[in-house]
């Protein structure tokens, strides 16, 4: 599993020359293997951490104070809908609701086939085009109720 | 206001300044060059002229920040520049728009910035999130990667967070670039003595870092004379609610409120009136909407009980409920509290537990006390301000809306699902551990 010229490994090592001290790759080789893996099982757990010289157990640790991080498999599609304070006064819920009934999936859930995982994030950091929905880690902004079938849409086309 | 300019965004309507080609057209990194030519104590002289003030939610001057580094005999360890790009104050998006829109001046400022404090290796820890605005700042960086005139042997590092509310308070940050979980530290000692890595550290926000270039192109003695005492310059405001034009809006401070709100957010959509403000992102203590005369400064906003924040103006309109806005904002608090403290920890999802039994009618009169009692014993109990902020501002909630917390206390919410808050899906609502301890009875 290490070897090959873009293993995890070298990737990793690659990370961990760029900072004065390597213990600062932490969450970039995390991130690699999420990338790489979709999410990060304990086998993605147990090479991250032989690249970092640490324990998987620190490595979970280190994942599981973060929300980016996946400790469970999730679908091909993240979308991600922003409900606090100044969404929400504008419509949120609505917009979430609309996600759930097109997607057939709970917020927090992911679909039966596997097409898209759905759940509500604290503040994007775009209250002032609200509602902010994330497809994917994309801002999407203003996004109301009307919106989310024809988003949906779009990430069926993209498969 | 008329003959007003922006300094920070200046620019960016009329060009693309994300092109270093375009930013150098308007002179851009001039004022690096110029500065390299002064000792770094006339930077840190200038700054200090300039009347600067940490934009990140402090206030704290910038120049007397830098002038805490120690001087390299007196500690031999490298000075590093740590950019807090952590951004997530509900309600503030201004680092979003500058980063976005203005990343040569935000470079230049880091390395102005970077040869105040005698640093050669710059870290922007940026959220996670914010995957446009990094790449805009990743590709500005490769667009300078050649130009050595402009970086004058500085490594700057983009650091990508991972989501966590608390990676914004400094020490966490700093734990977090070292490849931690992201929980504060205990100060002293402060980062400019031991910060990251152990050395000295000045952890400077982004916005603080993009008027760093204008305050030395026009000097900080003109600089001091926008804005009023104690509060010059500009600040980048960012509003949001329920008003007609959301966004991002440069303004010198000493502008008021109702000017903020009615003037550049065009006031209430659907003709509904203005009910309340969180002025200073959700963090802040709430203000009704006869309190918006207030002038929009550090002392103003002190004098009548809340603060500046991180500039994230929040219009409520009078459709919401405020125990229903107390439910969310504690929930976020609760979600983000690193779980360090125990007062935070447990104190915020007490504050939800209270709350939400008011919003169903099934709190009595001495629970209401209840809730600010346990405020009460998160102030000033903490590492870092996060718990504390979550029980000021819920408290304001009470303080200023009583008879409203009271009506819940028979037969439940008046406003109910009319309240564009009810029933909203908190992303800790929405985890699957169960939580482990109830409000005693």
């Amino acid at each position: 599993m290490s070897s090959g010229p873009s293993s995890l490994y070298d990737e990793i090592q690659g990370v961990r020359a760029t900072y004065p001290e390597p213990g600062s790759a932490t969450l970039p080789a995390l991130r690699l293997a999420q990338e790489r893996y979709g999410w990060l099982s304990p086998e993605a757990f147990r090479e991250v951490a032989e690249a970092l010289e640490e324990t998987p157990a620190f490595c979970m640790a280190v994942a599981s104070f973060y929300d980016m991080f996946h400790l469970e498999p999730v679908g091909r599609h993240l979308v991600e809908v922003c409900t606090n304070v100044s969404c929400a006064l504008v419509g949120a819920q609505q917009v979430l609701e609309a996600f759930e009934e097109e997607l057939a999936v709970e917020a927090g859930g992911t679909s039966e086939d596997g097409f898209a995982t759905l759940r509500t994030v604290e503040c994007l950091g775009g209250c002032g085009w609200a509602t902010i929905v994330a497809l994917d880690h994309r801002y999407r902004m203003n996004v109301q109720p009307g919106d989310v079938s024809a988003i949906v849409e779009e990430l069926r086309a993209d498969g | 206001m008329a003959d007003f300019q922006p300094i920070v965004l200046g620019g960016a309507d009329e060009r693309d300044l994300t092109k270093l080609a375009e930013y150098e057209a308007i002179g851009g990194y001039e004022t690096l060059a110029k500065a390299r030519r002064s000792e770094p104590q006339a930077i840190v002289e200038e700054l200090l002229t300039s009347g600067l003030r940490g934009r990140g939610g402090a206030f704290f001057a910038t120049g007397r920040k830098w002038s805490f580094i120690p001087k390299p005999d007196q500690n031999p360890n490298p000075h590093y520049l740590v950019v807090n790009a952590d951004e997530s104050e509900p309600g503030s998006f201004k680092d979003h728009e500058i980063l976005a829109r203005v990343p040569h001046r935000f470079i230049e400022g880091c390395l102005i910035t970077a040869h105040a404090v005698e640093s050669k290796q710059v870290f922007v820890y940026i959220r996670g999130e914010y995957l446009g605005p990094f790449e805009v700042v990743r590709d500005a960086l490769e667009e300078i990667r050649d130009r050595t005139d402009i970086l004058g042997g500085v490594t700057i590092i983009v650091h990508r967070g991972a989501g966590a509310y608390i990676c914004g308070e400094e020490t966490a940050l700093l734990e977090s670039l070292e490849g931690k979980r992201g929980q504060p530290r205990s100060k002293p000692p402060f980062p400019a003595i031991s910060g990251l890595y152990a050395s000295p550290t000045v952890v400077n926000n982004v916005e603080t870092l993009a008027t760093v270039p204008p305050i030395l192109a026009m000097g900080g003695e003109k600089y001091a004379q926008l804005g009023v005492e104690n509060s010059t310059g500009t600040r980048v405001v960012s509003l949001s609610g329920n008003l007609e034009r959301g966004g991002n809006y440069e303004v010198p401070h000493g502008i008021t409120l109702r000017e903020l709100i009615y003037d550049l957010g065009g006031g209430i959509p659907g003709g509904r009136q203005l009910k309340a403000v969180i002025p200073g992102g959700s963090s802040t203590v709430i203000l009704t909407a006869d309190e918006i005369d207030v002038s929009y400064d550090y002392d103003s906003l002190v004098q009548v009980g809340t603060a500046m924040g991180s500039a994230g103006v929040i219009a409520i309109d009078d459709r919401c409920c405020m125990v229903q806005l107390g439910i969310r904002v504690s929930e976020f608090y609760e979600h983000e509290s690193c779980g360090k403290c125990t007062p935070c920890r447990e104190g915020t999802r007490w504050m939800t537990q209270i709350l939400r039994k008011l919003e169903a009618g099934e709190a009595s009169e001495s629970e209401l006390d209840l809730l600010l009692d346990v405020c009460d014993r998160i102030n000033g109990k903490c590492l870092c301000p996060l718990g504390e902020t979550a029980a000021m501002a819920v408290a304001s909630y009470v303080d200023k809306f009583r008879e409203e917390f009271i009506a819940h206390l028979d037969g439940g919410c008046p406003f109910g699902s009319d309240s564009p808050l009810d029933e909203v899906l908190a992303p800790v609502a929405q985890h699957t551990h169960s939580p482990v301890a109830e409000v005693p009875a």
